[in-house]
Parts: C-alpha cells; structure tokens; sequence
C-alpha cells in the first residue's frame, strides 16, 4: 500500500515539473536556433544533400554517428557474450511445431522484397527520408522473417563478421579520406557533389551511408541469429 | 499542434515510468523503459517544431530558401542517434531478461533477490 501511495506522489512530481515545463513552452514561428539554422542554410550549398538529417548526420556530426555505430556493435558483441551457448549443451533435434504452408512459401517471396526495400532506404538517405539506420533494420526485419518461416536456420556467423567488419573498416577509410583530400574527418567533399537532388550527389555521403546500412543490417541480424540460436540450449 | 505533441510526449514518459515502477514482470518493465523512451524522442521532436513549417528535407525550389520551409533540423538529428541507442539498450535488457529467466525460471521481479538489502 504504501509503495503504491509512493508511485502516485513521485508521478505527481515528476507530472507537476512537466506541468511547468509546458508553462513555458510555445510554439516559435521561425527558426531562431542560431545552429539549426546554419544548418538549413548552408546543407545545400556545402554538402549538396537534399535531405539536411543525412547533412547533419553523416557529415557535419558524422563523428558522432561513428561513436553510434561503435554503441550499437559493442550491444551485439555483449549479447553474444552474454548468450554464449556451449557446444555440447546443445539439443539438435528441439522439437518445433511444423510452421503454416503459408508463413513458408509466402516468406519466399516476400523477403527479397524486404531486402529491396531496405537496400532503397539506405541508398536514398540523402534524397529521402531514410537512411542506414533505417535501411538495416528493415533488411533485419528480412532475416526475421526468414527465421520466423525457418526456425532451425542459422545466422552465419562468418558472412556477418564478414560484411560488418569490412562496411566498419570502409566508414573509417571514408573518413580518413576525407581529412586527406578534403577539409576534414568524414567531409564528403572529396567526391564531385555533383547535381543537388540526384541520386548520385552529396559527394561521399550516399556511400557512407550505405557503409552504415550494411553495418547495421548485419548487427541487428547478429542480435536476432544469437537469440534464436540460444533457445536450442539444453534446460538443464 | 505543437502542444498536442509535446503533452503526449509528457504523458508517454508518466505511462512509461509508472510501468517501470508498479509492474512485476521483467518484459512489462523492459517495455516501461521503451515507452519511457518514445516520450522523450517525442518531446524533443516537438521542440524543434516551428510553426507552419515543414520536414527538413529540400527540392531544388525550396533549397534557394531553405530557412523560410523547414523546422529545426538538429533535435530530429539528435532522435535519430537516440533512437538506435535506445534500440541497442532495449536489445541488453531483453537478454539480461532472458539470461534471468534460465537461471531462475521466472520473469517476476520478486524472485530476484540476491542484491536486495
């Protein structure tokens, strides 16, 4: 009783604060952030990106999303390690209930699709909204799928390590170019930015971004492929 | 507008963090800490909100005079890392769940008792 009296009053607090947060807030009529309109401005002219989040994202803030992809390696190898499963504590025959006919065969032709759609996204993420973080999770939502209709498959642990390692290494090269040949770490200019709102222009930025896309991609798939490989361990 | 936005932004953090705080199940208390999440990704789009304007996301007429179309661009910059960050914290505290749920064979909180004092 007496913990649910204490819930009831530190919500009210927490509601009271936000309360007088609201009391302040209103809505502007025009851009008065001294940054974001920087950045409106001069995403254009300076990184030729129609979409000014890819901008913000993979360029100007670019170290930023590096340190981003870095968090989000770092949870997929913890929960590796953490669900690390002994070889001989493994069941091979776990008896699963047979899937429907039309989960499986419907699965086969609507993953490709998925893969599709989410290659679209990530390549797009300078013209529309999208880009690598969203283009991988839905080529994730692709191996989930897969898994879903096939649940005995199996991840492959060395094509992910594979292409993670490989898009990883590519984004830092990408970087370092750009200090080399342009004005600093991840500046996109070394490439012609060629026309605004094309699909080959911003200069580096769509090549990053798709670098991003694989890396994600394979993460999440990681994550998925070692929970469901988990469940094959022995209750002991 | 606006307000609407950021009021449900405030109220997805209260159901958010009332979960985290009243339920029993580990996986109601992970999906408390998401919603908890959605509120403040919310919030903070809402402050970026300017009004009568649109996404920041330029053609080649409205790119000669970007300033006067969009809203602000860097707290939607800004959800979008905290948005994968949320996504990689959630993912741990899923598996922290599972791994419990080996050990103990239970997901409510009351079993969990080793660190209590």
């Amino acid at each position: 009783m007496i913990k649910k009296i204490l819930i009831i009053g530190l919500l009210a607090g927490v509601g009271l604060i936000f309360f007088n947060l609201l009391q302040v807030y209103h809505v502007p009529t025009e851009l008065n952030n001294k940054l974001g309109a920087y950045y409106a401005e001069n995403a254009a002219t300076q990184v030729g990106a129609a979409n000014i989040i890819s901008a913000i994202v993979v360029t100007y803030r670019g170290f930023d999303t590096l340190g981003e992809v870095t968090i989000l390696f770092l949870a997929a190898s913890i929960i590796s390690f953490v669900l690390k499963v002994r070889k001989e504590d493994i069941v091979s025959d776990r008896f699963t209930s047979p899937n429907s006919e039309i989960l499986i065969y419907s699965s086969q032709i609507i993953v490709p699709v998925i893969f599709l759609v989410g290659i679209y996204i990530f390549i797009n993420g300078h013209l529309t909204p999208g880009g690598g973080f969203q283009g991988g999770a839905v080529i994730a939502s692709g191996v989930l799928l897969m898994m879903l209709a096939n649940p005995s498959m199996k991840v492959s642990h060395n094509l992910v390590a594979f292409v993670e390692s490989i898009s990883g290494i590519a984004f830092v090269v990408l970087g370092v170019l750009g200090l080399v040949l342009a004005g600093g770490f991840l500046d996109n200019r070394f490439l012609p930015l060629g026309e605004f709102g094309t699909m080959l222009s911003a200069g580096a930025l769509p090549l990053i971004y798709i670098f991003i896309g694989l890396k994600v991609g394979a993460e999440l798939s990681n994550i998925i492929g070692t929970i469901s490989y988990n469940q094959n361990e022995k209750n002991s | 507008m606006g307000y609407i936005i950021i009021i449900t932004g405030f109220l997805l953090v209260l159901i958010g963090l009332w979960g985290i705080l009243s339920q029993k199940n580990l996986i109601k208390i992970i999906l408390g800490f998401t919603i908890f999440d959605t509120g403040i990704n919310v919030v903070m789009v809402s402050i970026g909100y300017v009004k009568g304007k649109t996404a920041p996301i330029l053609d080649i007429i409205s790119a000669k005079d970007a300033l006067k179309s969009v809203v602000d661009p860097v707290p939607q910059a800004l959800v979008l890392t905290s948005i994968v960050i949320g996504l990689g914290v959630s993912a741990l505290m899923l598996v922290y769940a599972i791994k419990l749920h080996h050990d103990k064979k239970s997901l409510d909180i009351n079993n969990f008792k080793d660190l209590k004092w």
